[in-house]
């Protein structure tokens, strides 16, 4: 179990917020499934990215993972050791090996602190490097690494642009040598131009470091760009999870084929000949989720029969994993796409009705 | 005549004691009934405020300078009084901002809001505006809008939201509609609603939409024309598919090059453009993008580069433009080559006027 293949292994997990309400009595009145069962595992050296829309539970699924959120049940194992029973003390002696980068470099960075201090912090709580000399080496070789100059050392966050606070926010990460880096949207708060430096930086560390990464990201082209296996979340649970490429080529569920529709791509050539799936309405609440399969009130493929009663396991089909019980004759075409109308859902004890409300259809909705 | 003609709009923001910085500086461009222009770049190039400047929605401050001409059908919009513009604004230009949820009042109800449109420019009151408020909300896809007019902007979805503010955008039919960002908040399946209804609008009535993006995917699936903006100026302004076929200038090639798409494969290398936006030298010592620029030779650094005039309607801002593929190597390698042929003596004069804020440059390493 020691050297196993994988780095990472998630079983089942679970994390619920509960939602709370009353002043004195402070009972709970339901719970946020943010996570609902999610099973992954990350191969050594490897990127597993992460997408799904905000609100999926992609984040908290990060999270969860560095047991930053105490996950809810579940199984968390890094490089063959059970998280989410170690006590604090061996978790926090874990967390050298396993570090996080933050969305957005101005808000995650102490603005008070300058970038000196902001890496020695980390160096100091493990005890790594003995002396303060000891220390600066291994930050110098570190600011090397992310590509920045020496003389950021004794500068302050506000003084650097985007794309280099992201890159001190690598640089924190990296410093303590770890092995898993979880990125939670690295580019997404940066220009385009930008977004590609960090994006390559990102590559080149794995490459010479052999770093194992976790990304999450909204942005589809960016996983793509990134990651070996992309898992797909819908509402808390990993829907379809397949090779970066063929996931890419032959989408299989039908929210992972309307997501990359929905995709714009830079090349009008494309965009004139692509067919659009567009899904009607929105991410229904995760305090209140449909019945059965989570996607099946927007899912233009929906079947009458077991699509609203029974949640779909994920399953073997050609390389990939999916979460669909039609999701072969969907493949091969024997199942057409429909109209689907929009379709009201609140969360419990919000408006007045709790329950669906069928609508108008959405003008622009697939037909 | 085209709907809207925008010529040599500056606007510049001054301050005691700190460089005057010119936000806009010269930007032109015209927009025809029923066609969709495009205004493109990244962060700090200026393509909110030749938005906001359009609609008279910059704040008055002292120390603002509008200059130029903005000519929406015969009049100057630049010029209009308070009251005019008013007047104008909302019946026959709207705007859709980025943002829905600072843009809309919280406090109250979404159907208000939306009949204040109608009631001061359209003179409906009562039952009937009410009405037509539902029947907006229900033409621009939300479902039960009678209930919703009721609602507030928090009880509404982002997407929902963006309809919402669209759909007071749409209230009076105008002529000319600008769309600030108008799906960068979103998801990308609600992205791709509002865009299909955007394109639906534009289709059935005839407007005229200036989309203000960021994101070149959103400009090749709806613009006809596309402006790209770099540091406060239009440096190239083509068709959809020439400029995306056949980039000239550089940045436009270096933006292009470091888009990820979806339908290139892992391992492929981005090239991104090196250093950030904040490496800028004062316009009045030449072109803006020069300190990143792969193709900079020396006339970049001395005076700001002349519009060049191409063939079909294009244009583009640069001395020395990246060669149209097929006659030299192909534009996505010359964005990418290293800055090494660029002299010493530019890259010193770079360095020298990069300001006096420690913005140093990202250099990406060979």
């Amino acid at each position: 179990m020691t050297e196993s293949e994988f780095l990472v292994e998630v079983r089942d997990l679970k994390v619920h917020f509960p939602i709370r309400r009353g002043v004195i009595f402070d009972r709970t009145v339901g719970h946020v499934k943010a996570v609902d069962g999610v099973d992954l595992s990350i191969p050594r050296g490897k990127t597993y990215g992460l997408v799904g829309e905000s609100g999926c539970g992609k984040s908290t699924l990060g999270r969860a993972l560095l047991q930053l959120n105490p996950p809810t049940g579940g199984e968390v194992r890094f490089d063959g050791v059970e998280l989410t029973t170690l006590p604090a003390g061996k978790l926090r002696s874990m967390r050298r090996r396993m570090q996080m980068i933050f969305q957005d470099p101005m808000s995650s960075l102490d603005p008070r602190q300058n970038v000196e201090s902001i890496l020695t912090e980390g160096l100091q709580a493990h005890g790594i490097g003995g002396d303060r000399d000891e220390r600066r080496r291994i930050i110098g070789e570190t600011l090397d690494a992310v590509g920045l100059p020496r003389w950021a050392l004794s500068r302050y966050p506000h003084e650097f642009s985007g794309g280099q606070r992201q890159r001190i926010g690598i640089a924190r990460a990296l410093v303590l040598g770890p092995e898993l880096i979880v990125a939670d949207e690295p580019v997404s708060a940066l220009d385009v131009s930008i977004q590609a430096q960090v994006v390559n930086l990102l590559d080149e560390l794995q490459d010479s470091l052999g770093l194992t990464y976790l990304v999450i990201a909204h942005d589809l082209a960016v996983v793509r760009h990134i990651s070996d296996i992309v898992g797909v979340m819908y509402l808390g649970a990993l829907v379809e999870e397949a090779p970066s490429d063929r996931l890419y080529t032959e989408p299989i569920h039908p929210y992972t084929r309307a997501l990359m529709s929905a995709v714009p791509v830079p090349d009008p050539d494309v965009e004139d000949r692509r067919e659009r799936i567009l899904l009607a309405g929105d991410l229904p609440s995760p305090a209140n989720p449909p019945t059965g399969c989570r996607f099946h009130t927007r899912c233009p493929w929906a079947q009458p029969t077991r699509c609203a009663d029974e949640r779909p396991a994920l399953r073997q089909i050609g390389g990939s994993r999916v979460a669909c019980h039609f999701a072969e004759r969907i493949a091969s075409g024997e199942l057409r796409p429909h109209k689907v109308g929009v379709q009201l859902t609140r969360p419990l004890g919000e408006g007045e009705e709790p329950h669906t409300v069928s609508a108008p259809t959405e003008p622009g909705s697939y037909v | 005549m085209a709907l809207l003609d925008v010529e040599d709009l500056s606007v510049t923001f001054a301050r005691r004691g700190q460089r005057t910085v010119h936000a806009v500086d010269g930007v032109s461009f015209s927009v025809d009934a029923g066609e969709v222009v495009g205004l493109v770049g990244e962060s700090g190039c200026g393509k909110s405020v030749t938005s906001l400047a359009i609609m008279g929605l910059l704040p008055k401050q002292p120390g603002l300078r509008v200059g130029g001409k903005a000519v929406f059908d015969g009049t100057d919009l630049l010029q209009l009084d308070d009251r005019s513009r008013r007047d104008i604004r909302g019946r026959d230009v709207a705007m859709i901002f980025q943002d829905p949820l600072s843009s809309l009042n919280p406090v109250i109800p979404i159907g208000l809001q939306v009949t204040e449109v109608l009631t001061r420019h359209r003179g409906m009151k009562g039952a009937a505006a009410e009405k037509e408020a539902a029947e907006l909300l229900d033409r621009v896809g939300i479902p039960d809008p009678k209930r919703r007019l009721k609602e507030y902007p928090h009880q509404l979805s982002g997407g929902m939201r963006q309809r919402a503010l669209i759909a007071m955008a749409v209230a009076c039919q105008p002529r000319l509609l600008i769309a600030d960002e108008p799906t960068t908040a979103l998801d990308v399946t609600i992205q791709a609603q509002i865009l299909e209804l955007l394109k639906e609008l534009v289709r059935d009535s005839g407007t005229a939409l200036v989309m203000i993006t960021h994101d070149l995917g959103v400009v090749a699936g709806m613009c006809d024309t596309v402006n790209v903006l770099y540091g406060g100026r239009v440096v190239e302004t083509a068709r959809r598919r020439p400029l995306f076929r056949e980039p000239r200038h550089p940045y436009t090639v270096g933006l292009l090059a470091s888009v990820p798409r979806l339908d290139a494969g892992r391992g492929e290398r981005l090239n991104p453009i090196p250093g950030s936006v904040r490496d800028l030298l004062p316009w009045a010592d030449g072109c803006a993008f020069a300190p990143r620029c792969a193709r900079r030779v020396d006339e970049c650094v001395g005076e700001p580069p002349a519009l060049v005039l191409a063939h079909d309607g294009r244009s583009y801002r640069c001395v020395n433009p990246a060669p149209l593929p097929g006659t030299l190597p192909p534009p996505a390698a010359a964005g990418a080559a290293p800055a090494a042929e660029a002299p010493a003596g530019t890259a010193k004069a770079a360095e020298a006027t990069a300001g006096p804020v420690p913005a140093p440059r990202e250099e990406e390493k060979p």
